[in-house]
């Protein structure tokens, strides 16, 4: 079926959004191959966002650990995450497709700033969506978003995070749609978007595979990366999931303790709809979204793209968990033995290969996907540091 | 050949009486849970045709504030389908009753009891439990988030237990597409007015004219209109009255503000 990854995905959503959505399915396969539209973007892709991103040994880490990490460094693109990757994309085309303004929504505001990034540059307008407790615990990112020209929306429904946000911005998609194009911000939501951002995002894999092709002459063998909504983590596996290559999805387990909010749906939930798509999801017996919690904002969500459902489903890529202790002691191992301060996003991706260490053979070749830098989370780092010293 | 749809007769037989049939939209547990079935009773007694029952979900995006607030309210309070359908088992009501809820409650209804080798399967198989266990309670059904090409499990689990599933259009519905919701629409169809989400607006969208022309074209079954509908005042501009004429936000906001059905319904009663 369309838009289908198995069982997984679909347009859940009310009727008046299915236009938009075929408008912009249409405008994919118009504008996506077309020379002058991917020369554009490759040129932003270059010399604005700073791509290609460098392939980083850790030889103090590897070291320690006997096998040989490499860093996918997307903490030094241009806004600080991969976010941008997906932006300039979306921007792009909505420019193409003569649209004028950009919604979105945001968690932690990384994505709201990369889409006030990418609006500026394009001469688009932006409005992003973000809770209420979110506007108030990243007040640095709202100015951000503010100072690039974008108007920020504080959203007072439900929980007042990312999933109400997304809420938001699907209604004011909803009733400014011949304006606007949604800058969805994870391979998630209805379709086509899972399909679009993976696009953008694959050129994380897509280098990282010629990177590796010329240094050691073939792919690494195993490859993790954090899972929130799963944009970095689809964009790490994509060029790898037709290959020998071990993938790991690393779900945030929140406190780690049992029965404690997560934000771990492929590991601790079950099949439900939410945002336009069928995938894992938290919830509750009756079909209610549960809360999610995560010490790094950018995980904190109850679903997951429906890709890294079916992916799981069948096998093809092994989803494990790190809580929020483990993703701070990852973040002071990389801080200190590498001297880069990664976010707490990526942190559960180390935090997962430190702690099944054991399980990777030595000499294994492991590409961890650094997906955002972690100045951002210093604050929370701060406040948290007791916990693991 | 199966016998017409009892939504559409019941709109059939307000249109014999020259007029819209009236179909008030309430989201279960609303004002107050105590409350809540009172007003259903008068609304059954103060003129409804028909009466929509929102089954609260946690994330509404059809739902403007109002009915977004209420839902989170009623979830809050521990409303959900278990006590929604012993309600109208207990409490008889002459109108003919409609649910209006989101795909994933109603999808995950007897998620815990259906069996399934497959997600499609289980879904499909608690569909049909909720099916049998609503057929004698309820007429329609609709799910605000399953548009066209996510129907199927829908229509096959309802169908069965002649329970309408209503389907919407809007006004950026093209009339192609109109056409194929022409082949599965059961009972009614409801029009919604205005590209954007339920919640009151003062008169009616230009838009809703054109739409209901176009749905008029398509459709061989009775026009509901919806989404920003308060009061009769505000159809006064249409050449060709909507067959029913359904309102949720306004009797919403009236009852949470105190007011009574009987206040809310006196403008439909006396206008038409």
């Amino acid at each position: 079926m369309k838009g289908y990854f198995g069982e997984f995905g679909g347009q859940y959503v009310p009727e008046v959004l299915v236009p938009p959505l075929l408008e912009l399915e249409e405008a994919m396969g118009v504008y996506l191959g077309e020379p002058s539209y991917q020369s554009e973007l490759d040129e932003l892709l270059a010399n604005y966002a700073g791509r290609p991103t460098p392939l980083t040994p850790c030889p103090n880490l590897s070291k320690e650990l006997g096998f040989t990490v490499r860093l996918k460094r997307e903490d030094l693109l241009h806004t600080g995450a991969h976010k941008i990757n997906n932006t300039l994309g979306q921007a792009l085309l909505a420019k193409k497709m003569g649209k004028t303004a950009l919604v979105a929504e945001t968690g932690a505001g990384q994505h709201g700033v990369a889409t006030a990034t990418a609006a500026a540059r394009l001469g688009l307008t932006a409005t992003i969506f973000m809770g209420a407790v979110d506007v108030e615990r990243q007040k640095m990112n709202v100015e951000r978003m503010r100072l690039l020209g974008a108007r920020v929306e504080p959203v007072m429904d439900g929980s007042q995070t990312l999933k109400d946000a997304i809420n938001e911005a699907m209604r004011y998609w909803l009733a400014n749609q011949k304006s606007t194009l949604y800058c969805f911000g994870t391979a998630a939501g209805p379709h086509p978007f899972p399909t679009l951002v993976r696009g953008f995002q694959s050129v994380i894999s897509q280098e990282a595979l010629a990177s590796y092709q010329k240094l050691i002459g073939r792919p690494p063998d195993l490859v993790v990366a954090a899972v929130g909504g799963g944009s970095n983590a689809i964009g790490a596996f994509a060029h790898f999931i037709p290959l020998l290559v071990d993938l790991v999805g690393v779900e945030a387990a929140g406190s780690g303790e049992e029965g404690c909010h997560n934000s771990a749906p492929i590991n601790l939930g079950r099949p439900g709809i939410l945002h336009g798509q069928r995938s894992m999801l938290l919830q509750t017996a009756k079909g209610q979204v549960l809360p999610s919690h995560s010490i790094s904002a950018g995980l904190d969500y109850p679903s997951v793209g429906p890709e890294h459902s079916y992916l799981s489903s069948i096998g093809r890529v092994r989803y494990g968990m790190a809580n929020d202790r483990e993703a701070l002691k990852a973040f002071l191992t990389l801080t200190r033995t590498e001297g880069i301060l990664p976010a707490l996003e990526p942190s559960h991706a180390l935090g997962w290969v430190l702690a099944n260490r054991r399980q990777i053979p030595s000499r294994s070749e492991v590409m961890i996907c650094l997906s955002g830098r972690g100045d951002k989370d210093l604050d929370i780092v701060l406040e948290n540091l007791g916990s693991v010293e | 050949m199966r016998a017409q749809s009892i939504l559409t007769a019941a709109i059939l037989a307000a249109a014999r009486e020259k007029r819209p049939a009236r179909v008030p939209f309430l989201t279960a547990g609303c004002p107050s849970l105590d409350r809540f079935w009172d007003c259903l009773k008068e609304l059954d007694e103060y003129g409804a045709d028909i009466i929509e029952i929102g089954v609260p979900f946690s994330d509404p995006v059809a739902d403007g504030s109002v009915i977004a607030a209420a839902s989170q309210k009623a979830l809050l309070a521990g409303v959900d389908l278990d006590w929604i359908l012993a309600g109208l088992a207990k409490h008889q009501l002459k109108a003919p009753v409609v649910l209006m809820s989101y795909a994933n409650p109603l999808l995950q209804y007897a998620w815990e009891r259906a069996d399934g080798l497959t997600i499609s399967q289980r879904g499909q198989a608690s569909l049909e439990l909720l099916a049998q266990d609503t057929r004698s309670l309820i007429a329609g059904i609709i799910a605000a988030d399953v548009p066209l090409e996510e129907s199927g499990p829908f229509r096959v689990a309802f169908e069965p237990a002649e329970i309408d599933l209503i389907v919407l259009v809007g006004p950026n519905t093209s009339s192609e597409r109109m056409d194929k919701y022409a082949r599965i629409a059961r009972g009614y169809v409801y029009v919604v007015s205005v590209l954007g989400t339920t919640g009151v607006r003062e008169g009616l969208p230009l838009e809703a004219k054109a739409t209901l022309a176009r749905a008029r074209a398509a459709f061989d079954l009775p026009l509901a209109l919806g989404f920003g509908v308060k009061e009769p005042k505000q159809l006064a501009g249409l050449t060709r009255m909507p067959d029913a004429v359904i309102f949720g936000s306004a009797l919403v906001r009236h009852l949470n503000e105190g007011g009574r059905v009987k206040d809310f319904m006196a403008p439909w009663l006396a206008e038409f």
